[in-house]
């Protein structure tokens, strides 16, 4: 066996699985607080990879070094997809609270498309390139054929921001708000949670860490348009479905898995296949595991 | 202390509560009781404002809260113990008790507080790191009671503390509510365990699909032919 191989497959899906569960977590904390499925979460990401563009454009024409453009790039991204995410909770969602629930669902939908062509329109519906915004450190040069410096930074900026978001819902007052939030609403209500403020901001973390997403996967693939929201998005969807949807560990384990799924499978099996054991896999959660690898099944409520 | 006025709520068209008139004094335990679906938890949930009323008054020490909303109602000192308890059942016991507490910023108090919970209910002290939904249904409801307490409320809203338990931890829970009381918090209660909640209360109201029938002092309920037939199975 070719353990080189073996383990360039391995990094490289750890680098994938990253980003999908950065998106996932997204997924996962709309889906634990308003049991929505927010469709219009890989838009967000791909707005965030477009506001990082723009940075990058207007930053790199003053000549800022690289590094100073992607830190930028990621804090500006993060603004503007908060106040994105914010905004389609309080004009697509918001609305619809106490509606069947097939209505938010398709109204998620509409945001989406919204969002692609409005980007259509805006920007372009080519392919752009996207700069190189993290260097070659020396460190990795050893073995930078198989693990990059962009896989890197990718792989501990998730890392950084999960284990956050860990602490801020295990242990800060706000999280653990959250987490009575999504178990009970009107009980929280009752003690004096203001549900609303708690959706907008699962909606507001959840859109940051699409957009950090968003920078970080665009300056490693070099290029983006108007669908890599959609395909991203559906990924991380499956992810979050793979690791228990509601379940904010459940989407970093469920990314992760993917991630490494995928890559294995491309590099044993065919490239070309990839979404296909993607897409499998999901099939097969749904039909023999449906509570994915960390979520509970449902209690029947009496 | 609080007052409702003519109170008329609604579930879509079903008219559940019909021109409900009711005073709670301060410093008392009422008890309203009432069979299954007669609106005695509709009568909760629209002081609460999970129902608001359709028409009608509902003020509590003078100001009108009919039209405040859930999340506002503990800030003016009203707890509730909802049916079916509702503990957060992923969260510790402690991390439960916080949360009661989630508008008091004042940390010696909450821990004084909590400290007083579990003075309560020593049972909870030692489960405190246990999540909420491995607890037992009477270790929920000391829970419920204790949560309810951490907001320091004046006026403590209990919904059928004694649903599914053993008669030994109802009358566990109902010392507790006494004593509650004794400390000075005024006490609602709606109970279709009549016989229990009439001994504690010192007032009692009886409803029926929706109406008010019946109001007395407690001792003169239990007493009352009518109620021993319909509600204490005498």
């Amino acid at each position: 066996m070719d353990w080189e191989f073996f383990i360039e497959l391995g990094l490289g899906g750890l680098t994938r699985g990253s980003i999908y569960a950065l998106i996932a977590i997204g997924y996962t904390m709309v889906y634990g607080i308003i049991e929505l499925i927010n469709f219009a979460h890989g838009e967000i990401y791909m707005l965030g990879a477009f506001t990082g563009l723009i940075v990058a454009g207007v930053m790199g024409v003053y000549g800022f070094p690289a590094f100073a453009i992607l830190l930028m790039a990621i804090v500006i991204a993060i603004l503007y997809c908060a106040a994105y995410g914010y905004t389609m909770e309080k004009v697509a969602y918001k609305p619809l609270r106490g509606a069947a629930r097939l209505s938010p669902l398709i109204s998620a939908i509409g945001m989406s498309l919204f969002l692609q062509n409005y980007i259509i329109l805006a920007q372009t519906s080519d392919f752009l390139p996207f700069p190189t915004l993290i260097p070659d450190f020396e460190f990795m040069e050893p073995i930078a054929h198989i693990f990059g410096s962009t896989d890197l930074v990718i792989v501990a900026a998730s890392a950084v921001s999960m284990a956050a978001l860990t602490v801020f819902i295990k242990f800060t007052k706000l999280g653990k708000a959250m987490r009575a939030t999504a178990q009970n609403r009107k009980m929280a209500m009752l003690l004096g949670i203001n549900a609303d403020r708690i959706i907008s901001t699962t909606f507001i973390i959840g859109s940051s860490l699409a957009a950090l997403g968003g920078v970080l996967i665009s300056t490693h693939s070099g290029q983006l348009n108007f669908m890599i929201g959609f395909i991203a998005g559906v990924k991380a969807f499956t992810a979050a479905v793979l690791g228990g949807i509601g379940s904010i560990p459940g989407a970093m384990l469920g990314g992760l898995f993917l991630g490494l799924t995928e890559s294995y499978a491309a590099g044993y099996i065919s490239s070309d296949y990839e979404d296909v054991f993607a897409f499998s896999l999901l099939v097969i959660f749904l039909i023999f595991r449906p509570s994915g690898i960390l979520g509970k099944a449902p209690v029947e409520k009496v | 202390m609080l007052k409702l006025n003519g109170v008329n709520t609604f579930y879509g068209n079903i008219h559940a509560l019909h021109d409900v008139s009711m005073h709670i004094d301060e410093g008392e335990i009422v008890t309203l009781i009432g069979a299954n679906g007669a609106g005695k938890s509709t009568t909760l949930m629209s002081i609460c404002g999970g129902t608001p009323p359709r028409s009608g008054e509902i003020t509590f020490e003078g100001q009108p809260i009919h039209k405040t909303k859930m999340d506002q109602i503990v800030r003016l000192g009203i707890s509730q113990v909802p049916e079916g308890r509702l503990i957060f059942p992923d969260l510790t016991v402690m991390e439960n008790l916080e949360l009661g507490a989630f508008l008091r910023n004042d940390k010696d108090g909450i821990k004084r507080d909590m400290e007083y919970a579990f003075s309560l209910f020593p049972i909870l002290e030692e489960r405190q790191k246990q999540a909420g939904g491995t607890l037992s249904g009477g270790e929920q409801q000391m829970l419920a009671i204790s949560r309810a307490l951490m907001a320091r409320p004046r006026l403590l809203l209990l919904d059928e503390p004694s649903l599914g338990l053993a008669p030994i931890i109802i009358q566990q829970i109902f010392e507790i509510i006494q004593k509650v009381n004794a400390s000075g918090t005024t006490v609602f209660l709606v109970e279709q365990n009549a016989n229990q909640a009439l001994k504690i209360a010192h007032r009692g109201y009886v409803m029926e699909t929706g109406h008010i029938t019946m109001e007395d002092n407690a001792a003169t309920l239990l007493a009352n032919e009518d109620v021993k037939k319909a509600y204490l199975g005498l």
